[in-house]
């Protein structure tokens, strides 16, 4: 009856117009008339059903039975390769989605086809009566008057302040949490002890490198001398002093004033510990000379003293001062000139201080 | 059982369930709570089960979580590893690594516990996300429950930092470089940054403390705020009783549904177990986090393509996509000799502070707009709040460009285009995505809604076409049943406030930027079509059906 037969266009998308809102509405035809399901007019249906259930329920007990199977009958101890331990991962992680799934599908399926499906409306009641809701306001009201609280600014300041000091020494305890951090930001193991130039030797193993053995296009992750042989402190150490050595061809290098002594013969050494947020700039291009870090891909240019050309660093790697020694191992000449690493509130100081 | 009492007669029940109930019932009284909750209407859509995942990835992960404390020991004292994977055979690795690497391959079903318990925790702050998704489209959060909507928010942030505390205890190597992250953003705070810094880490990076204090947030201090966030959540939903997808029947004053017991509480503790065994099935066959192939943590090497979990990376995707360097200008400078350090200060908190301030805020922010303060419990349809939804979807568009961030190696390298392009193209999308998004969103829906209006008017398409007498095809339309049709034409079209004075007969700015605002949300609008118009239509569709009944008569002689 209602069919738009004329292929015509539509007009009914109009917008509509402010105030068209108090036009009539449709009336809410009430809940939709309740459809037997084929469960409840068919026994065979019903009884097919439950079958199914049932079903679902044995598939659960087969993979409770596959699980406590694979878990006894495969012995790590025995057999502990990688294959092994997959194929028990498997078979127990099979037979405890089979064990669940048997039985959340079984219970599914059971409410769906067989309990009663009669949607039914209950009475929304309000959260609280008119009566509760002003006597609560009222309660709230009395119960601030009755303190005097309003009246006596004198105990309402002292309580305040009390209160907000309270908390301090809960706050203080946790300044045990861990040391002041002084200076210990501006310094790393490169350091010279005793007078005595530290080498620098390889990642991991610590052997010493010789100038002789760095090609050009080379490049070698380098830790100092001694750091393996620490007793204590380890990671903290090399997490600052960590370093990346590469040899380029010296005329493409562009040295800045007071750099000049820092490298040889076209060796250079640069902080591994990103500028931005720390992580270890661990990819060298050694086609462009770019120093990528895989965490957030700052790029530095090594030809420029590692200046940042793309991404979130804002500080070029802080560059380690090399010379070689009369064995001809290269050592360091002097700690980094800056801090390492990420920036912190009181590195510029630190900076001062360590040129100081 | 209703069995009927009356007072000469003691009521004595009839079934041994009842015997049972009864007895437990003279014992504890609990007979006022079954009258309230056995029969409880809960209304039905498969939209209101994320937040069913949720809880219940929340309870498989206690449980598989407890397993796993029963193996790991999160001590970061060096050892030597002597277990049965022999690529790391007298590696020197933290206890914790050591014993992570033990659960994985010395105990029996260790690495399937680990599996379940990591996949249900990327599921876990999942299926968080998008129950919030849903309710907030879906206009869920209006009074009265705008606090739990806040609950939610706040479970939200509880789960990211629950998910990343435990991502960082194995102590791999992947896990090391995010708490390095972790610790690069710490040190970018002013004055206190590098005070947190060595508190956290028990001094420098990455110090032997870290993973000790970390367990205990993971496995007691945040567990418990979750948990009992989530009773205060469950017990909002009962005072408030559950919302309801709007159609015929439905109203602000009643709840359609299933009774809790046997339908509802049959389909949601069935749904428990399927959850279950889907998280199974995917710690059998999918392998996550894979802790051997990284190896212990060590500050010098870091392997490409590293992403942290899903949930945090957004936050990682902005601090990828900021520029430390634009031009000449740095955005680490120094003021009056301190470092401040804008280029990790602004993407690792601004984003995230501008979603969870948005997030938190909406319903109030809504609420103020409308001058709305009546009571919602028949949910909106998405189409039918254009605006919203449109905020919603320009919030999630921008969430989503972030997101896509932390993965813009993977993106350059699978795709074959150059990384920078990448990031360029994120770095535009982070300022034109989500007014694109907005855009895009606002005329979709009020398409949708012109297109419900059209089928309430005109009926729905029968795909039966006939041709003319002259030649002309037409498609016959049928009328659509009355609960089809409220469904279509039975919501709120609300138009824009014009701005109203305050009691002193004064228009406030304030008031004024709320009209604007408000003319804004509303302005577009396409209202529910009415039954007049439907009766326009009608004799204007008859009277084409009668011709064309004869003109179909005819046409089959």
């Amino acid at each position: 009856m209602g069919n738009h037969s004329d292929g015509s266009p539509n007009h009914s998308g109009t917008v509509a117009t402010a105030g068209q809102n108090d036009v009539e509405k449709f009336q809410d035809p009430g809940l939709p008339p309740h459809r037997l399901r084929l469960a409840d007019t068919d026994p065979r249906a019903a009884k097919r059903a439950e079958r199914q259930v049932a079903i679902l329920f044995g598939i659960s007990v087969i993979g409770t039975v596959i699980f406590l199977v694979s878990y006894f009958a495969i012995d790590l101890h025995t057999d502990g390769s990688i294959a092994t331990i997959r194929n028990q991962n498997l078979l127990l992680g099979l037979g405890t989605a089979f064990a669940m799934l048997g039985i959340g599908t079984g219970i599914v399926h059971w409410a769906k086809a067989l309990m009663p499906d009669h949607e039914v409306s209950e009475e929304r009641h309000a959260i609280r009566t008119e009566e509760d809701r002003q006597a609560a306001v009222r309660i709230v009201e009395d119960i601030v008057e009755e303190t005097g609280i309003k009246r006596r600014p004198l105990i309402r300041n002292t309580l305040l302040g009390a209160v907000a000091l309270a908390p301090l020494p809960a706050l203080a305890v946790f300044g045990d949490l861990g040391p002041r951090p002084d200076d210990k930001l501006a310094h790393t193991m490169w350091a010279p002890q005793d007078g005595k130039l530290k080498r620098l030797t390889r990642d991991p193993d610590g052997t010493p490198i010789k100038a002789s053995d760095v090609t050009i296009g080379s490049a070698f992750h380098v830790i100092p001398e001694g750091l393996n042989e620490l007793q204590e402190g380890k990671l903290n150490a090399k997490a600052k002093a960590v370093v990346l050595l590469m040899r380029l061809n010296p005329e493409d290098l562009t040295i800045s004033k007071g750099r000049e002594t820092w490298s040889y013969n076209g060796i250079v050494a640069y902080s591994k510990i990103c500028t931005h947020v720390g992580c270890p700039v661990a990819l060298y291009e050694q086609q462009t000379h770019h120093l990528l870090c895989p965490c957030h891909q700052s790029t530095f240019d090594l030809t420029k003293e590692c200046k940042v050309i793309f991404g979130p660093a804002s500080r070029p790697l802080p560059q380690l001062p090399i010379a070689v020694d009369a064995e001809g191992y290269l050592v360091a000449t002097s700690d980094f000139k800056e801090p390492v690493g990420p920036s912190y509130w009181e590195r510029d100081e630190h900076e001062r201080l360590i040129n100081s | 059982m209703s069995a009927s009492s009356t007072a000469e007669v003691p009521f004595v029940p009839k079934t041994k369930v009842g015997r049972i109930t009864d007895f437990v019932d003279e014992r504890v009284g609990g007979s006022g709570i079954l009258r309230e909750f056995g029969r409880k209407v809960f209304p039905d859509h498969w939209s209101f089960m994320f937040g069913e995942v949720a809880l219940y990835s929340f309870v498989i992960l206690l449980m598989s979580g407890t397993f796993l404390t029963f193996f790991f020991d999160p001590s970061m004292a060096e050892t030597h590893y002597s277990g049965s994977y022999t690529p790391l055979t007298n590696v020197e690795m933290s206890v914790a690594y050591n014993s992570s690497l033990n659960i994985s391959f010395d105990v029996r079903g260790g690495l399937f516990f680990r599996q379940v318990h990591h996949w249900a925790a990327l599921l876990f702050v999942a299926s968080l996300g998008v129950h919030m998704l849903r309710v907030f489209f879906t206009g869920a959060f209006r009074k009265p429950r705008e606090m739990n909507w806040v609950v939610g928010g706040v479970l939200l942030i509880l789960a990211m930092a629950e998910g990343f505390t435990g991502y960082s205890l194995p102590d791999d190597l992947l896990s090391g470089n995010g708490l390095r992250i972790i610790d690069g953003v710490i040190k970018s705070i002013p004055v206190i940054g590098t005070y947190i810094s060595f508190f956290l880490f028990g001094g420098e990076f990455p110090g032997t403390a870290i993973i000790g204090r970390l367990y205990v947030l993971h496995i007691l201090l945040v567990p418990a705020m979750i948990l009992l966030m989530i009773v205060i959540h469950l017990f909002m939903v009962v005072v408030h009783k559950h919302t309801q997808y709007p159609g015929p029947g439905r109203n602000d004053g009643n709840v359609v549904g299933y009774p809790l017991g046997p339908v509802y509480a049959a389909k949601a503790g069935g749904f428990f177990f399927i959850v279950f065994g889907v998280v199974a099935l995917m710690a059998a066959m999918f392998t996550i986090n894979p802790i051997w192939n990284y190896g212990p943590y060590d500050p010098s090497p870091v392997s490409a393509g590293t992403q942290p979990d899903w949930y945090i990376g957004f936050v990682d995707g902005a601090l990828r996509l900021m520029p430390g360097v634009v031009n000449d200008f740095h955005f680490e400078y120094i003021i009056f000799g301190h470092v401040l350090t804008l280029n990790v200060l602004l993407p690792a908190l601004v984003p995230a502070g501008i979603i969870f301030t948005v997030l938190f805020t909406y319903p109030w922010i809504e609420r103020w707009i409308t001058k709305d303060n009546r009571e919602h419990h028949v949910l909106d349809r998405p189409r039918n709040a254009p605006t919203r939804t449109a905020i919603g979807v320009a919030g999630f568009t921008w969430y989503c460009v972030m997101w896509a961030a932390a993965g813009s190696d993977l993106i350059a390298t699978h795709f074959h285009v150059a990384l920078n392009d990448v990031t360029y193209w994120l770095r535009t999308l982070f300022f034109i995505g989500p007014i694109i998004a907005f855009m895009v969103t606002k005329r979709v829906a009020l398409a949708l809604q012109r297109k419900d209006r059209e089928i309430a008017l005109h009926g729905r398409e029968t795909g039966r076409i006939v041709r003319l007498p002259h030649g002309e095809f037409i498609e016959v339309h049928a009328p659509l049943d009355d609960y089809k049709q409220y469904k279509l034409v039975g919501f709120e079209s609300p138009s824009p406030l014009a701005a109203q004075p305050n009691e002193h007969g004064v228009v406030t700015p304030k008031e004024k930027r709320r009209a604007a605002l408000s003319k804004w949300f509303f302005e577009d609008r396409v209202a529910p079509a009415t039954p007049a118009e439907l009766e326009a239509a009608h004799g204007h569709g008859h009277h084409e059906a009668i011709e064309s009944s004869e003109e179909h008569k005819s046409l089959s002689h």
